[in-house]
């Protein structure tokens, strides 16, 4: 696997340690963050488990999608796979999602996060930590998703550019769930039950959303939901990205979507931390 | 830092801490003076653990307070943070690092200057005997002796002038926990102030220059080893008989000795004198036609001091109390040493 570390020795604070009374210095609050970014994307890349999850079975899913389900779903204006792409980057991440709670339960477990909050670091490193590692996962995740997407027959309908703008919405929306699942570790305490927690969530959201068929095929009540509920609105986002047609209003409804979901887990993730 | 020399290291005062209907703290009260040993001495559940976890940051007290170097643990946290070291009940490091990964990783949370850090990393590696094992190894595959040193050093990468100890040799072989107890002894020569639980009398007493004994969230006696010991009686005299009525007979012809207690068909006398006692024991039993199966002599563990204290046994302990460690390990230096 590629090396995606971050060495923190190159950022760490070089000044003297913030002083008794002093609060943590904001240059401390980014590098004690990194220092914990490194530490999980060691961890990556050493449990093969994971690496397993995070390539492979993406993999498996495109070429599924576009192999087996490809025939027997059309969709209007464009080829299938042109239309899976943008729900399959989406669906990935947000099933990748839920390895941020698990990993931040492991910690819990196994006492390490003890440890993190007995030293005079800053106190949202462990997440932010946490959050920044996957969000590198997530890039390289992405990365090959998209050269296999390539391969099997993905061509997008826009320009280079708004492909690497939808990328990066993806990259985002995956931020902004990672503190979600973030949350719901840090509050169930251990990795199965954070598995276990997680998928509820996750699957009303990516199933019953527009990632692989049009939401005109769905009973009407279940339109409604699908409508509104973030991953659609980030597939649709997305999807305009790489096909064409309108693409302010569905970026900026994901944008304000990514920012509501930091803006409630993200306080709720720290003050679980702090508490714990 | 707001505090004269003079001014004890570890200062708690009527602590206080309950989960739900369980009372794991109820009036917690001792001192540690700066450059000290205090051993906290009691079985499962008694709340050594809640203790430490109040102490280091890591748990709010509902009632009393404690502060560290002057400082309060529940208002100036990351302050109390700077000056402590904490090695918990588990070894907490990250099994999927090498040591000296993990040394370097405390060593940049701590914030220290990068060539200190990785200096420091040496240093310690070497101090804890892992230096060979430092980069090849992820630390999954290390011993729990190893893990346990690691853990040791990653407390003291911040050179803490306090450390906290919870229960460091639980689970660990006779080697390791006598190699691990060297170890101790050497950082508290260096003058650290140190707070040490553990659930063993020998431990606290090689260890420990004062000991507090508690029991279900109360601190049950206190004092120096020497002082505790002689509380209790020097020596335990250990006497098994074929049958209980033997056994309750003996008791009786005892009584003069001690107070003997009687466990099972083994009656046991805390004495002072015990190379004596064992005589006269020995000589009244004959005379009451009396003759034990075994007999021993044996320095007392912590389940003497219990059964002195408090009348039952340190192991006798509620439903309610804390499990057994994960790794299944209760290895006790629980001498039963018999004659
Ligand atoms: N987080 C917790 N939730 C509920 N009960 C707890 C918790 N932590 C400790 N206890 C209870 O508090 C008591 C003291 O526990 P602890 O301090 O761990 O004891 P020790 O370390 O001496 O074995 C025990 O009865 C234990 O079950
Ligand atoms: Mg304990």
């Amino acid at each position: 696997m590629a090396t995606t570390t971050v060495d923190p020795a190159a950022t760490a604070g070089t000044g003297p340690a913030a002083g008794p009374g002093a609060p943590v210095a904001r240059h401390t609050a980014v590098a004690d963050a990194l220092t914990l970014t490194w530490r999980n994307l060691l961890n990556l890349r050493r449990k093969p488990q994971l690496i397993v999850f995070a390539t492979i079975q993406p993999v498996i899913f495109v070429l599924m999608f576009r192999f087996v389900f490809g025939g027997a779903i059309n969709v209007p204006g464009t080829s299938y796979v042109n239309y899976l792409m943008a729900g399959i980057f989406v669906q990935t991440v947000t099933f990748g999602a839920l390895s941020t709670g698990v990993g931040l339960a492991e910690d819990m477990t196994n006492g390490l996060i003890d440890r993190f909050r007995s030293l005079p670091m800053a106190r949202s490193a462990v997440l932010v930590g946490r959050t920044l590692a996957d969000l590198c996962r997530n890039v390289f995740v992405v990365a090959l998703m998209a050269v296999v997407g390539f391969l099997v027959g993905f061509r997008w309908e826009t320009n280079a550019l708004a492909f690497s703008a939808g990328l990066g919405v993806v990259l985002l929306f995956a931020f902004a769930l990672s503190w979600m699942f973030a949350f719901v570790g840090m509050t169930v305490g251990d990795a199965e039950t954070a598995q276990a927690a997680s998928f509820p969530i996750l699957a009303p959201l990516v199933f019953a959303s527009s990632a692989f068929v049009p939401l005109d095929t769905m009973p009407g009540w279940l339109q409604a939901f699908a409508e509104h509920q973030p991953v659609s609105i980030t597939v649709d986002a997305v999807r305009a990205l790489l096909l064409g047609g309108p693409t302010a209003g569905p970026v900026l409804k994901a944008l304000l979507w990514m920012v509501a979901i930091v803006a409630v887990f993200a306080p709720l993730a720290i003050a679980r931390y702090r508490r714990v | 830092m707001p505090s004269p020399t003079s001014r004890p290291a570890i200062v708690v005062e009527g602590l206080g801490k309950h989960f739900g209907e369980v009372e794991a703290l109820k009036d917690v009260s001792f001192e540690v003076p700066r450059g000290a040993v205090l051993g906290l001495l009691g079985p499962n559940g008694a709340g050594k653990t809640t203790s430490v976890r109040i102490l280091t940051t890591l748990l709010p007290p509902d009632t009393g307070s404690a502060h560290v170097l002057g400082l309060d643990v529940t208002t100036h946290r990351q302050e109390v943070r700077s000056s402590i070291g904490l090695a918990g009940q588990y070894a907490a490091v990250d099994e999927f690092l090498t040591a000296r990964e993990n040394l370097l990783m405390v060593g940049r949370l701590t914030h220290l200057g990068r060539a200190e850090i990785r200096a420091r990393a040496d240093e310690l590696l070497a101090q804890f005997d892992l230096a060979d094992a430092a980069d090849d190894r992820q630390v999954r595959t290390f011993s729990g002796g190893m893990r346990r040193r690691l853990d040791l050093a990653a407390a003291l990468v911040h050179r803490p002038p306090v450390l906290f100890l919870d229960e460091p040799t639980t689970g660990l072989d006779p080697k390791g926990r006598n190699d691990l107890w060297a170890t101790i002894e050497q950082l508290v020569e260096g003058g650290t102030t140190l707070l040490l639980t553990t659930q063993y009398l020998e431990e606290a007493d090689r260890l420990a220059d004062r000991i507090v004994v508690i029991d279900h969230g109360t601190v049950i006696a206190e004092g120096t080893a020497v002082e505790l010991k002689a509380r209790l009686g020097a020596t335990v005299l250990e006497l098994g008989f074929a049958g209980h009525e033997d056994t309750a007979r003996a008791g009786g012809v005892l009584a003069p000795l001690g107070e003997p207690t009687v466990e099972g068909s083994v009656l046991r006398l805390t004495v002072d004198d015990g190379a004596r006692s064992m005589l006269t024991a020995v000589r009244a039993l004959d005379d009451a036609g009396l003759e034990p199966a075994t007999a021993a002599l044996r320095e007392p563990t912590l389940d003497d001091v219990f059964l002195a204290l408090t009348g039952r046994r340190a192991d006798d302990t509620g439903p309610d109390d804390a499990a057994a460690p994960p790794d299944g390990t209760t290895g006790a230096p629980r001498a039963r040493g018999a004659a």
